[in-house]
């Protein structure tokens, strides 16, 4: 399914790095391209400074001598959050308690002066929009997780912003309202079509929300790919390991093969490398007969899934591996198994500094 | 049977010292409306005292009522917005502030007042009105409105509360008006009970810096265990706790209603 | 305008009435006590000066005395109340806190009327003893009225305190074979330390600093306040008034200070 042709601002950062009064490096200096209508979401273990990037679009923090901030080519590096015509949700909400429902989500126009009538005509749309009809009068205590998310979002797009960005919205939630709400959110953001910023610590969540996703850790970039790219080509072992489950190899390459203890896997191109870390996921393992088979090992331990099976095996390489296996296939543990990878399913990664 | 012992033991002693403090209290009351305090309750009950100090000092008892709402007034338009300056902004200089603005509870109202005295001693009317007493009353509650203020700020998360009216668009006067106040409420309600039981019951401070025309509540009690026959004193003391207890009772409520939460 | 700038303006009016009412006066007052005919030695006379330091010592024996009878009595009983639940509790406990505000004047008339010359207890013992017991305008008189204003604060202090204690650690040293007085001596009261300091600290710098009860009881108890109001009003000694105010206020100051190094959070004085 295509998106709208989108809407709202483009986004550039430039060069905005953070450091507190405390000391703490939050964000290296990162440059970063946000096309109008793209969903970008920040993925990153905490800590990483995704908040950190997010805030400093808003408007909350400021960046760092030397760093700018663009929306559409117009330099908002020095424009509070309140003239920047963006729309945020918290990862609290922030939903004001003194008002009801349909307060807060007309909020935002009232501040800008959208007359009576005009605002709740708005506000209407957008209960409609985010299923929560009925819920008008609450109080915000008397709201559930996930109708005080709905309104968060709601009170965030009334005001038709340039750019929308949320912090972790569904990280307060619990894993069954998440999964629900995450296609909702999907279906939400893909429907506006503007320019929106993700920030998440859930994989899962990026790679079904992302058009792109930039992976961060200790504060910088490590990457940034569709979620295609960074899950079949990881640039570091960071990114692989953190993208997906992954087994991470360390051997030496010779002949554009892989001399694992197992046998050799050829991996495509003939050059010769003295130690290597490969990078292969568990459903590109093949499980074929161990007679014919290019790679043999013994099964470790065998766990049913439901969709898939789980197999620990030893002796392929020097450590244990994990397989992904169709719940079809007949195995048991203490058996000899043959496994066979596509040469182009292993991925080389660059060495650790 | 052991526990038993200590357990009528130690609620003996307890009723002692409730006896202590309440005894004192009964026997004020009474006196109050009693004709003749030698004679006891068999002289019979009037409220002739009670009248009697009305007659001497509504004058006294009024002014005092001005001076705790003027105060109220002071602390709520100085102190909230402090309040949340000192949240907002924290770091070492809010903690700076704060402590000074504490001081002058640690420091004896005596003191104060000296210090207030020999600085505008010179300027006559103000000195003179009941403006000076004012002062004195502001300086020392507003750590109360400001604490309990800056308390219910960091219950409610305030700052985020702020963000996210600033990211709808709200100026920062805007954003006070209509997120920052409101949600205070229950902080500055408790502050405000303080500001005025505490101005009510003032002395220290006060008697040092009152004049024969401006004399508040305390100091016409001062005045009456001087110089007027017990039965006004005790009468006096009646109308002071008539006024003074429910404002007590009603911030008990409150502490409680917090705690509960 | 900016949010930085609007946080400056909301602090503007506390700057202008805090300096304008207590900062200028209070270094006003600190040089006033320079201005005597001793100068800056003048401020040593509180120790210095025989009358000031038997004064000074009076009213820090006074304020102990009070800080220590007060613990004990807000102990024994605040932990009676919090511990147990029975009917009536809930007045007992309105009655032990209801006299949290009274002002030092009302204090000292009620001790008047506990123990003055037509007091109460003056009464009892002239019928059953023939001899009237009046206390009520002498240093016992002032050590009651402290204690009457100190124990509802200090009770309340301590319930909250008792409230928070692990009753796990209680249970433990019971079932390692301790017995109930061995219970509070090393399990209970270390672990109330904490809100002993504060509330005694408390207790202290309010004993300290107290005018009102002394001065309905008697002009002539010799008790630091006292001194400083009758070196005022009667003497006109500003510089003497002055330094010792000083004195009082750093007296009170560093021993809240040093409360809150030990116990966290604030404490302040009041009354």
């Amino acid at each position: 399914m295509t998106a709208v042709a989108g809407h709202g601002a483009s986004v550039r950062i430039e060069a905005c790095g953070k450091t507190f009064t405390d000391g703490t490096r939050a964000l290296e200096p990162a440059t970063l391209d946000i096309a109008r209508g793209e969903t970008l979401v920040l993925l990153g273990p905490s800590g990483c400074g995704k908040t950190t990037m997010l805030r400093i679009i808003a408007g909350l923090e400021l960046p760092d001598a030397g760093g700018r901030v663009l929306f559409d080519g117009n330099d908002m590096t020095s424009v509070p959050i309140e003239r920047r015509n963006v729309g945020m949700v918290f990862q609290s909400y922030a939903l004001f308690p003194n008002m009801s429902v349909a307060d807060n989500i007309g909020y935002g126009l009232k501040i800008r002066g959208m007359a009576q009538k005009a605002r709740a005509a708005r506000v209407a749309e957008l209960i409609a929009l985010t299923n929560i009809t009925g819920l008008e009068n609450r109080r915000i205590d008397q709201l559930s997780g996930g109708q005080r998310q709905r309104v968060a979002l709601a009170r965030a797009v009334a005001i038709r912003p340039g750019i929308l960005l949320l912090d972790e919205p569904l990280t307060a939630l619990d894993a069954a309202l998440r999964d629900r709400l995450r296609g909702e959110l999907n279906r939400l953001l893909r429907a506006l079509g503007i320019t929106a910023i993700y920030v998440t610590h859930d994989q899962s969540e990026a790679m079904e929300l992302g058009d792109r996703i930039v992976v961060m850790q200790k504060g910088a970039i490590a990457q940034i790919g569709t979620p295609r790219e960074v899950y079949f080509k990881p640039g570091n072992r960071f990114v692989a390991e953190f993208i997906g489950a992954a087994n991470i190899i360390e051997a030496p390459v010779e002949n554009g093969h892989l001399m694992l203890p197992g046998g050799r896997q050829p991996i495509g191109g003939g050059a010769s490398l003295t130690a290597t870390v490969a990078m292969i996921r568990p459903e590109t393992i093949h499980v074929v007969e161990p007679a014919s088979a290019p790679l043999s090992g013994t099964i470790d331990s065998v766990s049913f899934i439901g969709d898939r099976q789980r197999m620990i095996v030893s002796g392929v390489s020097d450590k244990f591996i994990t397989i992904d296996a169709p719940n079809t296939v007949r195995a048991q543990a203490g058996e000899r198994i043959g496994l066979s990878i596509a040469p182009d399913a292993v991925r080389l990664l660059p060495p650790e500094n | 049977m052991r526990d038993r012992l200590i357990f009528t033991g130690q609620l003996l002693f307890t009723l002692i010292v409730a006896a202590f403090l309440v005894v004192p209290v009964i026997l004020s009351i009474s006196a109050g409306v009693t004709v003749n305090y030698f004679r006891g309750i068999s002289s019979g009950v009037t409220l002739q005292w009670v009248f009697q100090v009305w007659d001497l000092y509504a004058g006294t008892i009024l002014l005092s009522f001005v001076i705790a709402f003027a105060a109220l007034i002071v602390t709520l338009a100085v102190g909230v917005p402090a309040a949340y300056a000192l949240y907002v902004r924290g770091g070492r200089l809010s903690r700076i502030v704060e402590e000074i603005i504490t001081l002058p509870l640690a420091i004896p109202g005596l003191a104060i007042a000296l210090a207030l005295l020999f600085t505008y001693q010179g300027f006559g009317s103000f000195r003179r009105s009941w403006l000076f007493i004012l002062t004195g009353h502001v300086i020392f509650t507003m750590p109360f409105m400001v604490r309990s203020v800056m308390a219910v700020f960091s219950t409610v998360d305030i700052k985020t509360l702020d963000e996210g009216a600033a990211s709808l668009g709200a100026s920062p006067w805007r954003r006070f008006r209509d997120v920052i106040v409101p949600n205070a409420v229950p902080g500055i309600l408790a502050g405000s009970l303080m500001v005025v039981t505490l101005s009510l019951g003032e002395f220290n401070l006060t008697w040092m810096l009152h004049t024969p025309l401006t004399k508040t509540l305390p100091i016409g009690l001062a005045d009456a265990y001087a110089s007027m026959r017990l039965e006004v004193a005790s009468a006096y003391t009646l109308i002071f706790f008539v006024m003074i207890i429910p404002l007590l009772v009603a911030m008990q409520m409150f502490a409680d209603k917090e705690q509960g939460r | 305008m900016s949010h930085k700038s609007f946080v400056w303006l909301c602090l503007l009016p506390l700057a202008v009435v805090t300096t304008a009412f207590f900062l200028l006066p209070m270094a006003r007052l600190v040089v006033t006590g320079a201005e005597g005919p001793q100068g800056l030695a003048g401020y040593l006379a509180i120790l210095t000066e025989p009358r000031y330091r038997a004064t000074l010592i009076n009213t820090v024996l006074l304020a102990a005395a009070t800080t220590i009878v007060t613990l004990a009595v807000a102990t024994v009983a605040g932990m009676f109340l919090q511990r147990h639940r029975f009917p009536g509790r809930a007045v007992l406990i309105a009655m032990l806190t209801f006299p949290l505000a009274f002002p030092g004047v009302v204090v000292g008339f009620l001790i008047i009327l506990l123990a003055g010359r037509q007091g109460l207890i003056g009464d009892l013992t002239g019928r059953l003893f023939g001899e009237k017991l009046v206390f009520a305008y002498s240093i016992y008189g002032l050590f009651l009225g402290y204690l009457y204003f100190s124990i509802p604060r200090v009770i309340l202090t301590i319930m909250a305190a008792v409230q928070k204690l692990d009753t796990g650690l209680e249970e433990a040293a019971r079932s390692l074979g301790a017995g109930p007085w061995v219970v509070q001596r090393d399990v209970v009261l270390p672990a109330l330390g904490p809100a002993f300091v504060a509330s005694g600290a408390i207790a202290f710098a309010t004993a300290m600093g107290a005018f009102g009860t002394a001065f309905t009881l008697a002009t002539n108890i010799d008790v630091l306040p006292m001194l400083i109001y009758t070196e005022f009003t009667l003497a006109a000694n500003f510089a003497t008034s002055a330094a010792l105010s000083v004195g009082l206020g750093i007296i009170a100051w560093a021993i809240l200070a040093l409360a809150r190094s030990f116990s966290g959070g604030t404490v302040a004085a009041a009354g």
